[in-house]
Protein backbone atom coordinates (compact mmCIF):
# COMPACT_ATOMS: atom_id res chain seq x y z
CA UNK A 1 0.00 0.00 0.00
CA UNK A 2 1.44 3.39 -0.91
CA UNK A 3 2.33 5.80 1.41
CA UNK A 4 -0.09 9.06 2.42
CA UNK A 5 0.78 12.32 2.00
CA UNK A 6 1.01 12.36 5.82
CA UNK A 7 3.08 9.63 6.53
CA UNK A 8 5.47 11.21 3.82
CA UNK A 9 5.53 14.62 5.23
CA UNK A 10 6.36 13.09 9.12
CA UNK A 11 9.64 11.37 7.30
CA UNK A 12 11.05 15.33 6.91
CA UNK A 13 12.97 16.50 9.85
CA UNK A 14 11.35 19.90 9.24
CA UNK A 15 7.88 18.91 9.27
CA UNK A 16 9.04 17.23 12.91
CA UNK A 17 10.74 20.48 14.23
CA UNK A 18 8.70 22.73 12.56
CA UNK A 19 4.66 21.76 14.24
CA UNK A 20 4.38 21.65 17.98
CA UNK A 21 0.93 22.72 18.72
CA UNK A 22 -0.05 25.74 17.12
CA UNK A 23 -2.21 28.14 19.70
CA UNK A 24 -3.81 30.02 16.36
CA UNK A 25 -1.95 33.53 18.11
CA UNK A 26 -1.28 34.61 14.96
CA UNK A 27 1.89 36.52 15.65
CA UNK A 28 3.63 34.28 12.94
CA UNK A 29 1.28 35.88 9.99
CA UNK A 30 1.44 39.44 12.03
CA UNK A 31 5.02 39.41 11.46
CA UNK A 32 5.50 37.39 8.16
CA UNK A 33 6.43 39.90 5.12
CA UNK A 34 4.58 37.32 3.00
CA UNK A 35 1.68 37.73 4.43
CA UNK A 36 1.83 41.94 4.30
CA UNK A 37 1.54 42.02 0.06
CA UNK A 38 -0.07 38.43 -0.30
CA UNK A 39 -3.17 36.96 0.55
CA UNK A 40 -1.50 34.12 2.51
CA UNK A 41 -1.37 33.38 6.15
CA UNK A 42 1.11 30.63 7.69
CA UNK A 43 -0.93 30.51 10.93
CA UNK A 44 -3.31 28.60 8.83
CA UNK A 45 -0.91 26.79 7.14
CA UNK A 46 0.32 25.04 10.83
CA UNK A 47 -3.42 24.68 11.98
CA UNK A 48 -4.16 23.05 8.67
CA UNK A 49 -1.76 20.90 9.16
CA UNK A 50 -2.16 19.83 12.81
CA UNK A 51 -5.49 18.73 12.39
CA UNK A 52 -3.91 16.43 10.15
CA UNK A 53 -6.33 15.69 7.66
CA UNK A 54 -5.03 13.87 4.06
CA UNK A 55 -7.17 16.17 1.41
CA UNK A 56 -6.62 19.42 3.31
CA UNK A 57 -2.75 18.17 3.13
CA UNK A 58 -3.04 17.41 -0.78
CA UNK A 59 -4.65 20.77 -1.45
CA UNK A 60 -1.97 22.64 0.07
CA UNK A 61 0.28 20.45 -2.27
CA UNK A 62 -1.63 21.59 -5.04
CA UNK A 63 -2.03 25.10 -4.42
CA UNK A 64 -0.42 28.39 -4.50
CA UNK A 65 -0.49 29.18 -0.90
CA UNK A 66 3.37 27.18 0.20
CA UNK A 67 4.84 29.34 -2.50
CA UNK A 68 4.17 32.41 -1.18
CA UNK A 69 6.89 32.11 1.39
CA UNK A 70 10.23 34.00 1.46
CA UNK A 71 11.62 31.99 4.04
CA UNK A 72 12.75 34.62 6.36
CA UNK A 73 12.35 32.32 9.20
CA UNK A 74 11.02 35.26 11.16
CA UNK A 75 8.26 33.39 12.59
CA UNK A 76 10.66 30.60 13.85
CA UNK A 77 12.03 33.60 16.09
CA UNK A 78 8.53 35.31 17.68
CA UNK A 79 6.16 31.94 17.49
CA UNK A 80 5.73 31.58 21.22
CA UNK A 81 4.97 27.85 21.64
CA UNK A 82 8.23 26.80 19.11
CA UNK A 83 6.62 26.04 15.82
CA UNK A 84 8.26 26.95 12.64
CA UNK A 85 5.73 27.64 9.40
CA UNK A 86 8.88 28.11 7.63
CA UNK A 87 10.03 24.82 8.16
CA UNK A 88 6.66 23.33 7.49
CA UNK A 89 6.69 25.19 4.26
CA UNK A 90 10.04 24.12 3.27
CA UNK A 91 8.77 20.23 3.91
CA UNK A 92 5.26 20.95 1.93
CA UNK A 93 7.44 21.97 -1.10
CA UNK A 94 9.58 19.27 -1.06
CA UNK A 95 6.26 17.11 -0.57
CA UNK A 96 4.65 18.51 -3.72
CA UNK A 97 8.34 18.21 -6.02
CA UNK A 98 7.99 15.00 -4.98
CA UNK A 99 5.07 13.79 -5.95
CA UNK A 100 4.28 16.22 -8.63
CA UNK A 101 1.50 18.42 -7.25
CA UNK A 102 3.44 21.43 -7.85
CA UNK A 103 2.37 21.15 -11.18
CA UNK A 104 -1.09 22.10 -10.28
CA UNK A 105 -0.15 25.14 -9.15
CA UNK A 106 1.01 28.22 -11.09
CA UNK A 107 3.93 29.27 -8.57
CA UNK A 108 4.62 25.99 -7.78
CA UNK A 109 5.09 25.38 -11.70
CA UNK A 110 7.59 28.78 -11.39
CA UNK A 111 10.10 26.12 -9.96
CA UNK A 112 11.62 25.46 -13.74
CA UNK A 113 12.98 29.30 -13.65
CA UNK A 114 14.64 29.07 -10.04
CA UNK A 115 16.17 25.66 -11.72
CA UNK A 116 17.64 27.16 -15.17
CA UNK A 117 18.62 29.50 -12.84
CA UNK A 118 20.29 29.48 -9.44
CA UNK A 119 20.45 25.38 -9.57
CA UNK A 120 22.05 25.32 -13.03
CA UNK A 121 24.42 28.31 -12.15
CA UNK A 122 25.91 25.65 -9.11
CA UNK A 123 26.57 22.92 -11.70
CA UNK A 124 27.97 25.45 -14.42
CA UNK A 125 30.15 28.17 -11.70
CA UNK A 126 29.90 26.89 -8.26
CA UNK A 127 27.93 29.84 -7.09
CA UNK A 128 24.07 30.42 -7.21
CA UNK A 129 24.64 33.59 -8.78
CA UNK A 130 27.38 34.61 -11.59
CA UNK A 131 27.79 38.74 -13.12
CA UNK A 132 28.31 36.57 -16.55
CA UNK A 133 24.71 35.11 -16.48
CA UNK A 134 22.66 38.36 -14.28
CA UNK A 135 22.05 40.49 -17.57
CA UNK A 136 20.29 44.14 -17.14
CA UNK A 137 17.02 42.74 -18.79
CA UNK A 138 16.50 39.75 -16.68
CA UNK A 139 17.42 42.21 -13.73
CA UNK A 140 16.92 45.79 -14.91
CA UNK A 141 16.33 46.50 -11.10
CA UNK A 142 20.57 46.48 -10.93
CA UNK A 143 20.64 49.66 -12.28
CA UNK A 144 22.91 51.47 -15.25
CA UNK A 145 25.39 51.06 -12.53
CA UNK A 146 25.28 47.44 -13.10
CA UNK A 147 25.74 47.88 -17.01
CA UNK A 148 28.83 50.06 -16.14
CA UNK A 149 30.09 47.04 -14.33
CA UNK A 150 29.35 44.10 -16.64
CA UNK A 151 30.45 45.99 -19.48
CA UNK A 152 34.03 46.55 -18.00
CA UNK A 153 34.13 43.82 -15.10
CA UNK A 154 37.68 42.62 -16.98
CA UNK A 155 39.03 45.83 -15.61
CA UNK A 156 36.99 46.73 -12.54
CA UNK A 157 37.84 43.52 -10.86
CA UNK A 158 41.25 43.60 -11.71
CA UNK A 159 41.19 46.58 -9.73
CA UNK A 160 39.42 46.11 -6.58
CA UNK A 161 42.10 42.71 -6.61
CA UNK A 162 39.51 40.00 -7.51
CA UNK A 163 40.86 37.01 -9.74
CA UNK A 164 37.35 36.87 -12.15
CA UNK A 165 37.95 33.52 -14.16
CA UNK A 166 41.35 33.32 -12.87
CA UNK A 167 42.83 29.88 -11.67
CA UNK A 168 43.38 29.53 -8.04
CA UNK A 169 42.15 31.39 -4.97
CA UNK A 170 39.94 34.41 -4.93
CA UNK A 171 37.22 36.97 -5.94
CA UNK A 172 35.11 35.42 -8.72
CA UNK A 173 37.68 32.86 -9.81
CA UNK A 174 37.22 30.16 -12.19
CA UNK A 175 36.19 27.02 -9.96
CA UNK A 176 38.44 23.82 -10.88
CA UNK A 177 36.69 21.17 -13.40
CA UNK A 178 37.12 18.93 -10.41
CA UNK A 179 35.13 20.94 -7.73
CA UNK A 180 32.60 21.20 -9.88
CA UNK A 181 32.43 17.22 -10.83
CA UNK A 182 32.20 16.56 -7.19
CA UNK A 183 29.20 18.92 -7.03
CA UNK A 184 28.21 17.26 -10.10
CA UNK A 185 28.54 13.94 -8.05
CA UNK A 186 26.70 15.37 -5.18
CA UNK A 187 23.34 16.41 -6.85
CA UNK A 188 23.70 12.49 -8.51
CA UNK A 189 24.01 10.83 -5.34
CA UNK A 190 21.55 13.41 -3.28
CA UNK A 191 18.71 13.08 -5.60
CA UNK A 192 18.90 16.93 -7.39
CA UNK A 193 19.88 15.85 -10.65
CA UNK A 194 16.86 13.91 -10.85
CA UNK A 195 14.74 16.27 -9.28
CA UNK A 196 16.61 18.87 -12.41
CA UNK A 197 15.65 16.18 -15.17
CA UNK A 198 11.68 15.86 -13.41
CA UNK A 199 11.48 19.63 -13.51
CA UNK A 200 12.43 20.01 -17.32
CA UNK A 201 10.43 16.78 -18.31
CA UNK A 202 7.08 18.54 -16.67
CA UNK A 203 8.12 22.05 -17.98
CA UNK A 204 7.99 20.54 -21.27
CA UNK A 205 5.10 18.14 -21.25
CA UNK A 206 3.44 21.06 -19.45
CA UNK A 207 3.88 23.63 -22.03
CA UNK A 208 2.85 20.97 -24.37
CA UNK A 209 -0.43 20.89 -23.31
CA UNK B 1 10.06 34.74 26.33
CA UNK B 2 11.52 37.88 27.44
CA UNK B 3 11.52 40.12 24.25
CA UNK B 4 11.02 43.22 25.06
CA UNK B 5 14.25 44.41 27.55
CA UNK B 6 16.73 46.62 25.35
CA UNK B 7 19.58 44.40 27.53
CA UNK B 8 18.62 40.93 26.83
CA UNK B 9 21.00 40.53 24.57
CA UNK B 10 23.61 40.45 27.05
CA UNK B 11 22.49 36.98 27.53
CA UNK B 12 23.21 36.23 24.33
CA UNK B 13 26.85 35.92 23.79
CA UNK B 14 28.88 33.77 21.56
CA UNK B 15 32.43 32.43 21.63
CA UNK B 16 34.39 33.81 18.49
CA UNK B 17 37.64 32.35 17.57
CA UNK B 18 40.85 34.20 18.19
CA UNK B 19 43.09 33.14 15.11
CA UNK B 20 43.37 30.76 12.19
CA UNK B 21 40.12 30.81 10.57
CA UNK B 22 38.70 29.11 7.13
CA UNK B 23 37.75 31.76 4.86
CA UNK B 24 34.41 30.99 3.16
CA UNK B 25 32.99 33.21 0.17
CA UNK B 26 29.17 34.18 -0.70
CA UNK B 27 27.78 33.38 -3.69
CA UNK B 28 26.28 37.35 -3.88
CA UNK B 29 28.36 39.22 -2.04
CA UNK B 30 31.30 38.81 -4.69
CA UNK B 31 29.47 39.12 -7.33
CA UNK B 32 27.78 42.41 -6.30
CA UNK B 33 30.58 43.64 -4.15
CA UNK B 34 33.54 41.82 -4.74
CA UNK B 35 35.52 44.54 -2.91
CA UNK B 36 33.99 43.38 -0.16
CA UNK B 37 35.40 40.44 0.73
CA UNK B 38 38.73 41.38 0.00
CA UNK B 39 38.66 44.05 2.40
CA UNK B 40 37.52 41.73 4.94
CA UNK B 41 40.55 39.71 4.03
CA UNK B 42 42.61 43.03 4.12
CA UNK B 43 41.64 44.08 7.63
CA UNK B 44 42.01 40.67 8.87
CA UNK B 45 44.83 39.51 7.35
CA UNK B 46 46.65 42.20 6.77
CA UNK B 47 45.97 45.28 9.69
CA UNK B 48 44.72 42.69 12.70
CA UNK B 49 47.47 40.32 11.62
CA UNK B 50 45.74 37.02 12.07
CA UNK B 51 45.68 33.95 9.73
CA UNK B 52 43.06 33.54 7.36
CA UNK B 53 43.27 31.04 4.40
CA UNK B 54 41.12 31.22 1.03
CA UNK B 55 40.49 27.78 -0.41
CA UNK B 56 40.49 27.66 -4.17
CA UNK B 57 38.08 24.73 -3.94
CA UNK B 58 35.62 26.05 -1.33
CA UNK B 59 31.96 26.54 -3.40
CA UNK B 60 28.62 28.24 -3.04
CA UNK B 61 26.82 25.89 0.48
CA UNK B 62 23.62 25.93 -1.97
CA UNK B 63 21.59 28.31 -0.06
CA UNK B 64 20.04 30.35 -1.67
CA UNK B 65 18.89 27.37 -4.25
CA UNK B 66 17.67 25.83 -0.67
CA UNK B 67 15.90 28.50 0.38
CA UNK B 68 13.93 28.66 -3.55
CA UNK B 69 12.55 25.35 -2.15
CA UNK B 70 14.51 23.83 -5.27
CA UNK B 71 17.44 21.67 -3.63
CA UNK B 72 16.43 18.44 -1.55
CA UNK B 73 17.84 19.03 2.15
CA UNK B 74 19.94 16.10 1.18
CA UNK B 75 21.53 17.82 -1.67
CA UNK B 76 22.75 20.97 1.09
CA UNK B 77 23.53 19.06 3.72
CA UNK B 78 26.20 17.07 1.68
CA UNK B 79 27.75 20.18 0.21
CA UNK B 80 27.70 21.61 3.12
CA UNK B 81 29.66 18.85 4.31
CA UNK B 82 32.11 18.96 1.29
CA UNK B 83 32.70 22.31 2.96
CA UNK B 84 33.60 21.14 6.18
CA UNK B 85 35.87 18.59 4.60
CA UNK B 86 37.85 21.42 2.70
CA UNK B 87 38.38 22.93 6.11
CA UNK B 88 39.08 19.72 7.67
CA UNK B 89 41.68 18.90 4.62
CA UNK B 90 43.17 22.16 5.13
CA UNK B 91 44.17 21.58 8.57
CA UNK B 92 41.69 24.36 10.05
CA UNK B 93 38.84 24.47 12.42
CA UNK B 94 37.28 27.98 12.27
CA UNK B 95 34.80 28.46 9.77
CA UNK B 96 33.97 32.07 8.60
CA UNK B 97 31.02 32.32 6.15
CA UNK B 98 31.20 35.65 4.28
CA UNK B 99 27.32 35.23 3.76
CA UNK B 100 24.46 35.32 6.36
CA UNK B 101 22.24 32.95 4.29
CA UNK B 102 25.31 30.61 4.37
CA UNK B 103 25.93 30.95 8.49
CA UNK B 104 22.07 30.07 8.87
CA UNK B 105 22.66 27.09 6.01
CA UNK B 106 25.59 25.50 8.05
CA UNK B 107 24.28 25.99 11.56
CA UNK B 108 21.23 24.58 10.47
CA UNK B 109 22.76 21.50 9.37
CA UNK B 110 24.61 21.25 12.61
CA UNK B 111 21.88 21.10 14.63
CA UNK B 112 19.95 18.78 12.59
CA UNK B 113 22.44 16.46 12.39
CA UNK B 114 22.90 16.66 15.89
CA UNK B 115 18.93 16.14 16.72
CA UNK B 116 18.49 13.40 14.24
CA UNK B 117 21.97 11.90 14.41
CA UNK B 118 20.64 9.29 11.88
CA UNK B 119 20.83 12.30 9.12
CA UNK B 120 24.51 12.49 9.71
CA UNK B 121 25.34 9.18 9.11
CA UNK B 122 23.80 9.50 5.83
CA UNK B 123 25.26 12.65 4.91
CA UNK B 124 28.71 10.87 5.64
CA UNK B 125 28.24 8.03 3.14
CA UNK B 126 26.57 10.44 0.94
CA UNK B 127 29.52 12.80 0.97
CA UNK B 128 31.95 9.36 0.67
CA UNK B 129 29.99 8.28 -1.75
CA UNK B 130 30.26 10.96 -4.48
CA UNK B 131 33.59 12.51 -3.78
CA UNK B 132 35.47 10.35 -1.11
CA UNK B 133 36.22 12.47 0.92
CA UNK B 134 35.27 12.45 5.25
CA UNK B 135 34.27 15.41 7.33
CA UNK B 136 33.93 16.51 11.13
CA UNK B 137 31.91 19.72 12.62
CA UNK B 138 34.23 23.10 13.04
CA UNK B 139 35.15 23.69 16.24
CA UNK B 140 34.28 27.01 15.81
CA UNK B 141 31.32 28.64 13.66
CA UNK B 142 30.85 32.53 13.05
CA UNK B 143 29.82 34.70 10.42
CA UNK B 144 32.30 37.11 9.27
CA UNK B 145 30.80 39.88 10.44
CA UNK B 146 31.54 38.26 14.34
CA UNK B 147 34.92 38.87 13.86
CA UNK B 148 34.73 42.20 12.89
CA UNK B 149 32.99 42.92 16.09
CA UNK B 150 35.62 41.17 18.05
CA UNK B 151 38.25 42.96 17.00
CA UNK B 152 35.91 46.62 16.94
CA UNK B 153 38.44 47.87 19.63
CA UNK B 154 41.40 46.87 17.58
CA UNK B 155 39.76 49.03 14.67
CA UNK B 156 38.85 51.93 16.55
CA UNK B 157 42.55 52.34 17.78
CA UNK B 158 44.07 53.05 14.86
CA UNK B 159 40.93 54.67 13.50
CA UNK B 160 41.80 57.72 10.87
CA UNK B 161 37.88 58.93 11.00
CA UNK B 162 34.78 58.59 12.94
CA UNK B 163 31.13 57.91 11.94
CA UNK B 164 30.70 61.47 13.54
CA UNK B 165 29.37 64.17 11.10
CA UNK B 166 32.69 66.16 10.61
CA UNK B 167 30.52 69.34 10.47
CA UNK B 168 28.40 69.40 13.59
CA UNK B 169 30.15 67.04 15.30
CA UNK B 170 27.03 65.09 16.07
CA UNK B 171 27.27 61.22 15.96
CA UNK B 172 25.92 60.45 12.12
CA UNK B 173 22.53 58.35 12.62
CA UNK B 174 23.03 54.52 11.59
CA UNK B 175 20.11 52.38 10.56
CA UNK B 176 21.89 48.73 11.27
CA UNK B 177 19.85 46.03 9.62
CA UNK B 178 20.62 42.35 10.56
CA UNK B 179 20.24 39.58 8.07
CA UNK B 180 17.55 37.55 8.77
CA UNK B 181 19.53 33.90 8.66
CA UNK B 182 22.14 35.68 11.33
CA UNK B 183 19.70 34.91 14.39
CA UNK B 184 16.26 34.56 13.72
CA UNK B 185 16.87 30.71 13.01
CA UNK B 186 18.84 30.44 16.22
CA UNK B 187 18.89 33.47 18.58
CA UNK B 188 21.36 31.97 20.50
CA UNK B 189 24.36 31.84 17.54
CA UNK B 190 24.51 35.24 16.98
CA UNK B 191 25.24 37.87 19.25
CA UNK B 192 22.77 39.86 21.10
CA UNK B 193 20.13 37.37 20.10
CA UNK B 194 17.70 38.23 17.48
CA UNK B 195 15.94 41.50 18.43
CA UNK B 196 18.81 43.17 20.11
CA UNK B 197 21.36 41.93 17.70
CA UNK B 198 24.63 43.65 18.68
CA UNK B 199 26.68 42.76 15.83
CA UNK B 200 26.75 45.95 13.91
CA UNK B 201 25.44 48.12 17.17
CA UNK B 202 28.55 47.27 18.84
CA UNK B 203 30.42 48.36 16.04
CA UNK B 204 28.22 51.46 15.04
CA UNK B 205 28.62 52.70 19.03
CA UNK B 206 32.49 51.68 19.41
CA UNK B 207 33.06 54.02 16.16
CA UNK B 208 31.09 56.75 17.58
CA UNK B 209 28.01 56.48 15.64
CA UNK B 210 24.46 56.11 17.01
CA UNK B 211 21.82 53.67 16.49
CA UNK B 212 18.34 54.38 14.78
CA UNK B 213 15.85 52.32 16.28
CA UNK B 214 12.86 52.54 13.95
CA UNK B 215 9.62 50.22 14.10
CA UNK B 216 10.59 48.19 11.11
CA UNK B 217 13.95 47.81 12.21
CA UNK B 218 13.75 43.80 11.77
CA UNK B 219 11.45 43.68 9.08
CA UNK B 220 12.90 41.49 6.35
CA UNK B 221 14.71 43.58 3.93
CA UNK B 222 12.57 41.92 1.55
CA UNK B 223 14.74 39.15 -0.54
CA UNK B 224 12.39 36.04 -0.04
CA UNK B 225 15.13 33.71 -2.25
CA UNK B 226 12.42 32.76 -5.06
CA UNK B 227 10.27 35.77 -4.17
CA UNK B 228 13.43 38.22 -6.30
CA UNK B 229 14.77 35.22 -8.32
CA UNK B 230 11.61 34.35 -10.18
CA UNK B 231 11.36 38.00 -11.68
CA UNK B 232 7.30 37.93 -11.40
CA UNK B 233 7.46 37.67 -8.01
CA UNK B 234 9.20 40.82 -7.25
CA UNK B 235 6.56 42.72 -6.16
CA UNK B 236 7.16 40.95 -2.83
CA UNK B 237 10.57 42.32 -2.04
CA UNK B 238 10.70 45.78 -3.28
CA UNK B 239 7.21 45.97 -1.37
CA UNK B 240 8.96 44.92 1.71
CA UNK B 241 12.02 46.93 1.24
CA UNK B 242 9.81 50.25 0.78
CA UNK B 243 8.24 49.29 4.12
CA UNK B 244 11.32 49.79 5.87
CA UNK B 245 12.42 53.09 3.90
CA UNK B 246 8.80 54.16 4.90
CA UNK B 247 9.51 53.06 8.56
CA UNK B 248 13.08 54.99 9.06
CA UNK B 249 12.36 57.96 6.51
CA UNK B 250 11.67 60.16 9.62
CA UNK B 251 14.65 59.49 11.41
CA UNK B 252 16.72 60.50 8.77
CA UNK B 253 19.40 58.21 8.79
CA UNK B 254 23.18 59.36 7.41
CA UNK B 255 23.67 55.68 6.28
CA UNK B 256 22.71 52.03 6.42
CA UNK B 257 24.66 49.25 7.18
CA UNK B 258 24.19 45.48 7.44
CA UNK B 259 25.68 42.44 7.59
CA UNK B 260 23.93 40.13 4.60
CA UNK B 261 25.03 40.54 1.12
CA UNK B 262 21.43 40.03 -0.13
CA UNK B 263 20.49 42.76 2.32
CA UNK B 264 23.40 45.45 1.14
CA UNK B 265 21.81 44.39 -2.43
CA UNK B 266 18.29 45.04 -1.72
CA UNK B 267 18.45 47.86 0.41
CA UNK B 268 20.95 49.80 -2.45
CA UNK B 269 18.89 48.75 -5.53
CA UNK B 270 15.47 49.03 -4.28
CA UNK B 271 16.01 52.34 -3.62
CA UNK B 272 16.69 53.04 -7.33
CA UNK B 273 13.55 51.50 -8.26
CA UNK B 274 11.21 53.36 -5.74
CA UNK B 275 13.02 56.74 -7.17
CA UNK B 276 12.39 55.75 -11.08
CA UNK B 277 9.10 54.32 -10.15
CA UNK B 278 7.29 56.78 -8.42
CA UNK B 279 10.04 59.50 -7.99
CA UNK B 280 10.51 59.26 -4.11
CA UNK B 281 13.96 58.83 -2.70
CA UNK B 282 14.84 58.58 0.76
CA UNK B 283 18.40 60.46 1.11
CA UNK B 284 19.01 64.30 0.89
CA UNK B 285 18.12 66.17 -2.20
CA UNK B 286 17.27 63.57 -4.05
CA UNK B 287 19.85 60.88 -3.03
CA UNK B 288 19.62 57.57 -1.69
CA UNK B 289 20.79 56.50 1.94
CA UNK B 290 24.28 55.27 1.23
CA UNK B 291 23.78 51.46 2.04
CA UNK B 292 27.04 50.20 3.13
CA UNK B 293 28.42 46.57 4.08
CA UNK B 294 30.08 46.46 7.47
CA UNK B 295 33.61 45.69 5.68
CA UNK B 296 33.38 48.76 4.07
CA UNK B 297 32.44 50.99 7.31
CA UNK B 298 35.58 49.18 8.95
CA UNK B 299 37.60 50.01 5.56
CA UNK B 300 36.20 54.18 5.91
CA UNK B 301 36.93 54.27 9.44
CA UNK B 302 40.24 52.76 8.90
CA UNK B 303 41.34 55.35 6.10
CA UNK B 304 41.21 52.98 3.25
CA UNK B 305 40.68 54.25 -0.29
CA UNK B 306 36.59 54.01 -0.91
CA UNK B 307 37.12 53.00 -4.67
CA UNK B 308 40.17 50.60 -3.72
CA UNK B 309 36.81 49.12 -1.63
CA UNK B 310 34.31 49.31 -4.58
CA UNK B 311 32.34 51.23 -3.35
CA UNK B 312 31.90 52.42 -6.77
CA UNK B 313 29.31 49.95 -7.52
CA UNK B 314 26.79 50.78 -5.39
CA UNK B 315 23.96 52.11 -7.22
CA UNK B 316 22.67 55.02 -4.53
CA UNK B 317 25.87 57.15 -4.29
CA UNK B 318 28.06 57.36 -1.14
CA UNK B 319 29.52 60.38 -1.19
CA UNK B 320 27.34 62.28 0.86
CA UNK B 321 28.29 60.13 3.74
CA UNK B 322 32.34 60.45 2.97
CA UNK B 323 31.85 64.10 2.78
CA UNK B 324 30.20 64.06 6.76
CA UNK B 325 32.69 61.35 7.71
CA UNK B 326 35.53 64.04 5.87
CA UNK B 327 37.06 61.28 4.07
CA UNK B 328 38.62 62.47 1.21
CA UNK B 329 37.67 60.85 -2.16
CA UNK B 330 38.87 61.60 -5.76
CA UNK B 331 35.58 61.91 -8.11
CA UNK B 332 37.95 61.91 -11.00
CA UNK B 333 39.60 58.17 -9.83
CA UNK B 334 35.63 56.57 -8.98
CA UNK B 335 35.07 55.13 -12.22
CA UNK B 336 38.18 54.05 -13.33
CA UNK B 337 39.36 50.66 -14.38
CA UNK B 338 42.91 48.93 -13.72
CA UNK B 339 45.64 50.76 -13.91
CA UNK B 340 43.68 53.98 -14.63
CA UNK B 341 42.01 52.31 -17.13
CA UNK B 342 39.03 54.98 -18.96
CA UNK B 343 35.85 53.23 -18.77
CA UNK B 344 33.73 55.61 -19.18
CA UNK B 345 31.02 56.36 -16.72
CA UNK B 346 27.21 54.44 -16.09
CA UNK B 347 24.23 56.30 -17.27
CA UNK B 348 22.28 58.87 -15.19
CA UNK B 349 19.07 57.40 -13.66
CA UNK B 350 16.36 59.53 -14.48
CA UNK B 351 15.68 60.35 -10.87
CA UNK B 352 17.47 59.01 -8.32
CA UNK B 353 20.69 61.86 -8.05
CA UNK B 354 23.85 59.99 -8.34
CA UNK B 355 27.61 61.58 -7.93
Amino acid sequence: MPETLYEQLRKDVRFIEGLKACINCGTCTAICPAAQFYDYDPRIIADTLQRGDETDLENLLKGDTIWYCGECLSCKTRCPRGNTPGYLVQALRNLAINTGLYRFSEKGRQQIIVKRTVGDNILKFGYCVHLDEMTLEDHPEQGPVWDWYRNNAGSILKRLGANYHGEGAGTMRKIDEGDLRELKNIFIETGAQERFETLEKNAYDDDSE
Amino acid sequence: MIVNNPNVWREYQKDIADNHYYFVRSCIRQNFFPGSEQTFLRIVGDFLGKDIYDDAHQTTCSGIAYHCGVLPMETTMTVVARQFALMNEAGYKNFVPSCVTSFGVYTEMIETWKHFPETLIKTKKLLKDSTGRTFEFPDNLVHTSDIIYKFKDAVAEKAKYKLVNNNTGEPLKVVEHIGCHYAKIFPHKGVGGAEFPQVLAGMIRTWGGEIVDYPERRHCCGFGFRNYVIRENRSYPISNTKRKFDSMEPYKPDFIVTNCPGCTYFLDRWQYVIAEMNGKTYGENGYGIPVLTYEEMAGLVLGYDPWEMGMQLHQVSPEPLLDKMGVPYSPEEKYLGNNGEDLGKPHIPERLKVF
